[in-house]
């Protein structure tokens, strides 16, 4: 267990060396530059280049990348952003926090908001308390997180003045954030833990609790759903990326200061700098978090711990 | 004629004959979904009135400007009102559809076919190749899909072939893993041990059994795609990183509808009912699929 954890998170290594040759590649072969882009249209060539220069964009591309993954090895140093001459780390830091913030409030509430009524419905299959629900979630599952954020904005906002419509300053501003790029992927999450749950009632060993003489109680909560939950997890793990898609628009429409929207308004200037860094700790997130899951994973199934105890790869 | 054709090429016949009936057996079950049906029925009149579009409302309607009519909203001369510049939003909603649906279709097929064949590569190959696939698929992977779009759509412009380029790379990888592990799995399957005993050489196999049976798998997949990628595809626009701003298209239309949502809420709700409709048509009808082509998989 310690072997593969260890291993795992050894891989976040060439994760970091690919994510940031990744980004230097895109950045070296789209056209434009930074100092054109700070210095205006109109600027002459040559103070263009100087800028450039100046800047440390005009050396060859792997010198650079080698360059960069050098100063932060070593030096634990990201770089300076060409736009604002400011450390990139403590540019970068405070939004991280933000979207990470949202991303995985929006990770707990979509799993909140999803596994119970999954639960319920595949209980009472083919019933109306089955089929209403199912029938919201599909066409919830239907609507892209952004019509979502302005649908609430114009009825808690525009229309019942109850909650703020910018800003992230206190509980409230996170309320429609949150809820917006939770609820989407929360449709997912019933619609899957309601076919695995479907999927578990189904079981011999379900059955074997019935015949028994297990109580319904014990045998929805403690055979089924145990068994049903595991893929579930996985799903709710895997929605984070769709939910840091969801945070930048959250960012984008409630005007609020995360990392998506410093990427989006930096991309524009080329600042390599502050796109690596974003970049890569988002990705240094979305890793751990596929691992917490995947360990998750082997504490609850015994089959699988099984597995990694005894020394046997998958 | 068939029937000529089973005495003179007898295997050739056959074939054809399990095809057509195996087709006839999937639209039979598929008919039988009423979601299905209802899915398929709405998809198809969306598409023929999008088809259409020019006749029922020219594109100049879409994009010509009238101050007079800002923010009208819904008559009987505009039925879905216009937009803050005047523009006609029935227009604007009708060639928006075409834009949408055929990025979104395209997108899918560009991704299945590249995703397809990195998948096949590494599941038939295996070893070393196989490796070498997956580790860097694991790497693209921690990059969240909206990131690298961003990275790709901002810094080689917004129009229609970027779009298509960040879409493509968006979700080719699901392609990989899916087409890789059915490879995987269709391989050691008997049948298809059966077939190699029976003398089948490597391309065989996989032109007659793999493939085939791969199929029912990959079109589901793709035909729940291309559902992801109309909203996918809505939402870059509405940040911006979609079809420049004079095209109509829905999720631009969504975001000029922002500034206005106190005042005209119809701006809001018919680029939205479109999106929402077609991808729900699209659901319905991969769901649909889904239980016809494998009633296994029937719950």
């Amino acid at each position: 267990m310690y072997k593969y954890v260890l291993k795992r998170l050894l891989f976040l290594i060439p994760t970091i060396f690919g994510v940031a040759f990744i980004i230097f590649l895109v950045m070296n072969i789209t056209p434009g530059d930074p100092a054109r882009a700070l210095l205006g249209l109109s600027a002459p060539q040559a103070d263009v280049d100087t800028l450039n220069h100046e800047l440390g964009y005009d050396l060859p591309f792997l010198q650079k990348y080698f360059n960069y993954l050098k100063n932060m090895i070593l030096h634990q140093d990201f770089g300076r952003s060409y736009f604002t001459k400011q450390s990139v780390f403590d540019e970068v830091w405070p939004r991280y926090v933000i979207t990470i913030k949202l991303a995985l409030i929006g990770v707990l509430l979509s799993a909140l908001i999803g596994i119970p009524p999954g639960i319920y419905t595949a209980v009472k299959q083919y019933s109306l308390w089955d089929t209403i629900p199912s029938v919201i979630a599909f066409f919830i599952a239907a609507i892209p997180a952004f019509v979502f954020g302005l649908l609430m904005l114009f009825i808690f906002s525009l229309k019942l003045n109850w909650l703020p419509s910018f800003g992230a300053t206190t509980v409230y501003h996170f309320i429609m954030p949150t809820l917006t790029i939770a609820i989407p992927p929360a449709a997912q999450v019933m619609r899957f833990t309601k076919s695995s749950m479907l999927e578990a009632i189904r079981q011999d060993y379900v059955r074997t609790a019935r015949a028994k003489g297990a109580s319904e109680r014990t045998v929805i909560w403690k055979h089924a759903l145990m068994n049903a939950l595991l893929p579930v997890i996985t799903q709710v793990g895997l929605s984070l990326g769709t939910l840091i898609c969801g945070a930048v628009v959250a960012e984008k429409m409630f005007s609020i200061p995360g990392i998506g929207s410093l990427i989006i308004d930096r991309i524009l200037y080329k600042d390599e700098p502050i796109l690596l860094a974003g970049t890569i700790l988002i990705s240094i997130c979305f890793t751990v978090v596929m691992l917490i899951v995947d360990i998750t994973y082997a504490f609850i199934d015994p089959r699988i711990r099984a597995k990694y105890t005894t020394g046997r790869k998958e | 004629m068939a029937f000529e054709g089973s005495s003179m090429q007898k295997g050739k016949t056959e074939i054809t004959f399990k095809k057509q009936g195996q087709a006839r057996e999937i639209w039979r079950r598929f008919k039988k979904s009423k979601g299905a049906v209802i899915g398929l029925v709405m998809l198809v009149a969306m598409l023929a009135v999008i088809l259409l579009a020019d006749v029922i409302a020219p594109y100049s309607l879409a994009t010509k400007q009238n101050l007079s009519q800002k923010l009208a909203p819904p008559s009987s001369g505009h039925i879905f009102g216009c937009d803050a510049y005047g523009r006609d939003l029935f227009a604007r909603v009708l060639h928006g559809g075409r834009t949408s649906l055929s990025i979104a279709v395209i997108a899918t097929m560009t991704s299945c076919l590249l995703g397809s064949i990195l998948g096949a590569v590494a599941g038939y190959f295996g070893k070393a190749v196989d490796s070498v696939i997956m580790r860097a698929l694991d790497i693209f992977m921690s990059v969240p899909d909206i990131l690298f779009t961003m990275a790709v759509v901002v810094a080689l412009g917004a129009n229609f072939i970027n779009l298509l380029v960040a879409l493509t790379l968006a979700y080719f990888t699901n392609y990989v893993r899916l087409v890789r592990s059915q490879v995987l799995n269709l391989s050691e399957l008997e049948y298809v041990e059966a077939a190699r005993a029976g003398g089948a050489g490597s391309a065989r196999i996989i032109a007659t059994h793999i493939i085939p049976n791969a199929m029912g798998v990959i079109i589901v997949n793709t035909t729940l795609n291309v559902a992801k990628i109309i909203l996918y595809e809505s939402t870059l626009s509405f940040l911006g990183l979609g079809m420049p701003p004079p095209a109509p298209e829905w999720g631009l239309m969504l975001s000029e509808a922002r500034s206005f949502l106190r005042t005209s809420p119809h701006l809001l709700i018919f680029p939205a009912a479109a999106i929402v409709l077609s991808a729900c048509s699209v659901n319905l009808i991969g769901d649909g699929l889904r239980d016809a082509l494998d009633p296994h998989l029937k719950s």
